[in-house]
């Protein structure tokens, strides 16, 4: 084994200043030329940064669009799911309340308007987006809360949805956040 | 087709599209043709030079085998105490504490074996240093390492009768500069201009649009990102994987990591065909393990894409599937792909949460690792699918009366024994673990571990067994996936599963190694009408039987309690 102990050592060494050192600081330096600077690209509302453009937000007032249940609070330095099983009761009572909850808020709604992404908690905890439908079930009562005609409001959910990617590929999102700093825009 | 099957199916098109000319450019470098890479090599000289290495002198597959694993025993220690005294190292912004010794063993051993079982969280559980100086590094030599030893394999079967296997080192080290390291820069810098972190800032601390105060953990991940996927292993830099929204931004970024993950893994079944000259022999093989795929993958997606019978029963209507778990970006289908494509390569990369998934997608995840040779991890995945051939050769062999033969080499019983061996270690290993677990857990012994037994489930009933059940298969497969409600992080899941990741990972590297030297090293016997050819569907056929009866067999009962019993309770 000894024959093989040395260079074992001496290769590791070297590797790890390739892969451990150089690499990352290669991409870190390519990345000074993206967006957000490999940061993370920021979002901001009258100069000041409300966001990140990718991470989502908890949002409870009537007045905002909703974003997806989050296990983790929405608190971006401890992403989590819920890691519920689909046969668990305790988790379909958690859906039901959500459910319930969400009729509250949004009266005039059956439950069979209401898309199940809205009562279910994301796989990070942190899901940016919510599918068209969910946030057309949402128009009436953001539409009550800010006396702003639903017209006005889809319009806005209109020019906020991202399609399949090159209209081919992949479902169509809208992130929450940006939506509603453009809802806080409208006058 | 709506758009989210297209999306689907045009990924893995694309993963074909690229594996072809991978595998042949592959095939080059090991064979020592000129590619257009040949400007590293002055770089790997010099790295010879450093380490001392001869790389003209050849070895045979003891001596590999001893290489591999004297330099893998390095990388143990060094990973194990480096982890254990993070909290004292630079890069750690976010001040986070040092892992404790049990973790610290199951995390040096899980990166080592390639594979991220990761029992704690990335933005808490490791610092900058740690997820560079270990994990980053460590997915990249540990990929090197399977296909190093994959490589191995292809000289012996290229050659009629030798010993002489090529050089080690010279193969990791070019399977590292030639293949892993271009393949990575390409991918990071495309995750980076998708907005994943790359730079070194800290956690930042921001105030939302609602006014609630919440942190945003950031870092250089973008690298890591790559050759967790490019090298199959699956680590991810935040706690939620890919399901994390900056460590997979977007539709762009889930093709780019669908692709790399399983890109080397196809690549390398045609490299072997290139190499070998036998590309016959190689789209047999290729065909059975895409059709092992398309059988798994299809009854999940149809699931996911479904829904589930729970939730319709409370009366919301189920456009986008499933969500529970998921993030509406991938959706159901590219969610279900990336469910199946992870647990068959041993990547363990998730971008959801598998705990939550309908309990059908969860028997095609399990089935995946206990398979584990459908395309499989970063040079393994072949490995373990050479046991099954040998298995085959064997069988038909006695039935057609004739002593079997593999490639112009009779195969006897010393390499059928280890055949044996190999194939029946990872039911052994995942069944004795979970039957172990399932003891401790049900006499609910009162060990005042950080976790006691009794809070170790998030689920009751079957879907609880599933938990156990999954993380052993995880741990054996070297995957890495976990049905992540168990609460893992004690000293009784560190220690059994880092003991299962270790035999899990190095048996089958030593064993279709020493069976394929052996065989290089006999006697070669020319093609005659009576032998039994490998390179047809019959034989394919023949491979997939065995594969589907020895997983039957072994892995039944304890799927019955598992996700079959929870599928009968819910449909």
């Amino acid at each position: 084994m000894k024959k093989y102990l040395l260079p074992s050592i001496k290769l590791t060494i070297v590797l790890i200043v390739l892969f451990a050192v150089a690499y990352p600081l290669f991409i870190a330096a390519v990345a000074k030329f993206a967006p957000g600077k490999g940061d993370g690209v920021t979002v901001k509302k009258d100069g000041k940064v409300v966001g990140y453009a990718l991470v989502g937000q908890n949002f409870t007032e009537d007045k905002y669009f909703w974003s997806r249940p989050s296990a983790a609070n929405y608190n971006a330095a401890s992403s989590a799911g819920s890691n519920k099983g689909p046969s668990n009761e305790d988790y379909l009572k958690t859906v039901q309340d959500r459910i319930d909850t969400f009729l509250v808020h949004n009266p005039g709604m059956k439950i069979s308007d209401i898309p199940a992404e809205l009562v279910t908690a994301s796989g990070s905890g942190l899901d940016p987006d919510i599918s068209p439908r969910a946030a057309e079930v949402q128009i009436p009562r953001i539409a009550k809360a800010r006396n702003i005609s639903e017209e006005k409001i889809k319009q806005l959910v209109k020019e906020n949805t991202k399609g399949p990617l090159l209209g081919l590929f992949g479902p169509s999102t809208i992130n929450v956040l940006q939506l509603n700093v453009a809802l806080d825009g409208l006058k | 087709m709506n758009t989210e099957i297209t999306g689907v199916v045009f990924t893995y098109g694309l993963t074909l599209l690229l594996a072809i000319p991978l595998g042949k450019y592959i095939a080059k470098v090991f064979k020592g043709e000129k590619t257009w890479s040949d400007f590293m090599s002055p770089m790997e000289r010099l790295f010879y030079k450093i380490a001392g290495i001869n790389p003209n002198e050849e070895m045979n597959w003891k001596q590999h085998l001893k290489a591999l694993l004297t330099i893998n025993a390095v990388w143990l220690i060094y990973a194990f105490f480096v982890l254990l005294f993070q909290d004292k190292l630079p890069l750690n912004p976010d001040g986070n504490a040092a892992q404790t010794p049990d973790l610290a063993f199951n995390t040096a051993i899980s990166f080592l074996v390639n594979c991220n079982l990761q029992h704690y969280s990335g933005e808490t559980g490791a610092t900058y240093f740690t997820q560079l100086f270990v994990i980053t590094f460590l997915q990249f030599v540990s990929a090197a390492t399977g296909i190093a030893a994959l490589i191995v394999l292809f000289k012996a079967l290229k050659d009629k009768t030798t010993t002489k296997l090529g050089n080690f080192w010279v193969i990791f080290t070019k399977t590292n500069t030639r293949l892993l390291l271009p393949l990575c820069i390409v991918m990071a810098i495309i995750l980076a201009f998708n907005g994943t972190p790359a730079s070194y800032a800290a956690k930042d601390n921001i105030v939302t649009l609602q006014g609630d105060s919440v942190g945003v953990s950031r870092g250089p991940a973008a690298g890591m990102i790559a050759i967790k996927h490019i090298g199959t292993n699956g680590g991810g830099w935040f706690g939620v994987n890919s399901a994390h929204p900056l460590e997979n931004p977007n539709y762009v970024t889930y093709i780019t990591e669908m692709v790399a993950q399983v890109i080397i893994p196809i690549a390398m079944i045609f490299a072997l065909g290139f190499f070998i000259q036998r590309k016959r022999f190689a789209y047999v093989i290729f065909g059975v393990m895409t059709v092992g795929m398309l059988i798994l993958l299809i009854p999940t997606m149809q699931a996911e894409i479904a829904g589930s019978p729970a939730i319709a029963k409370l009366g919301v209507v189920q456009p986008t599937g499933a969500m529970e778990g998921k993030e509406v970006r991938f959706g159901p289908a590219a969610t279900g792909y990336w469910n199946i494509v992870t647990t068959i390569i041993s990547t363990g990369s998730i971008n959801s949460m598998h705990d939550s998934a309908m309990p059908q997608s969860g028997l095609m995840m399990l089935l995946g690792m206990m398979v584990n040779c459908f395309y499989g991890g970063c040079g393994v995945g072949i490995l373990n699918y050479f046991i099954f051939i040998i298995i085959a050769v064997f069988i038909s062999g006695l039935m057609v009366g004739r002593t079997p033969e593999f490639m112009g080499h009779k195969v006897e019983a010393r390499e059928v024994k280890i055949a044996a061996i190999i194939a029946l270690l990872h039911p052994f290993l995942i069944l004795v673990g979970t039957a172990l677990s399932s003891y401790v857990l049900s006499h609910n012994l009162g060990a005042d571990w950080a976790v006691k037994p009794g809070n170790w489930l998030n689920n009751p009933g079957y879907h609880g067994f599933s938990e156990m059940l999954y993380e052993y298969t995880s741990s054996a497969a070297n995957n890495g996936s976990g049905f992540e409600g168990l609460g893992d992080n004690n000293i009784f899941w560190n220690v059994s599963t880092g003991f299962v990741l270790l035999l899990g990972r190095f048996l089958p590297i030593i064993g279709p190694v020493a069976i394929a030297g052996l065989l290089a090293n006999k006697k070669y016997i020319p093609e005659s009408a009576g032998t039994l050819r490998t390179d047809t569907v019959t034989f394919g056929l023949m491979t997939f039987a065995v594969i589907a009866i020895l997983t039957a067999l072994s892995f039944f009962p304890s799927l019955a309690l598992g996700p079959i019993a929870e599928y009968f309770s819910m449909y």
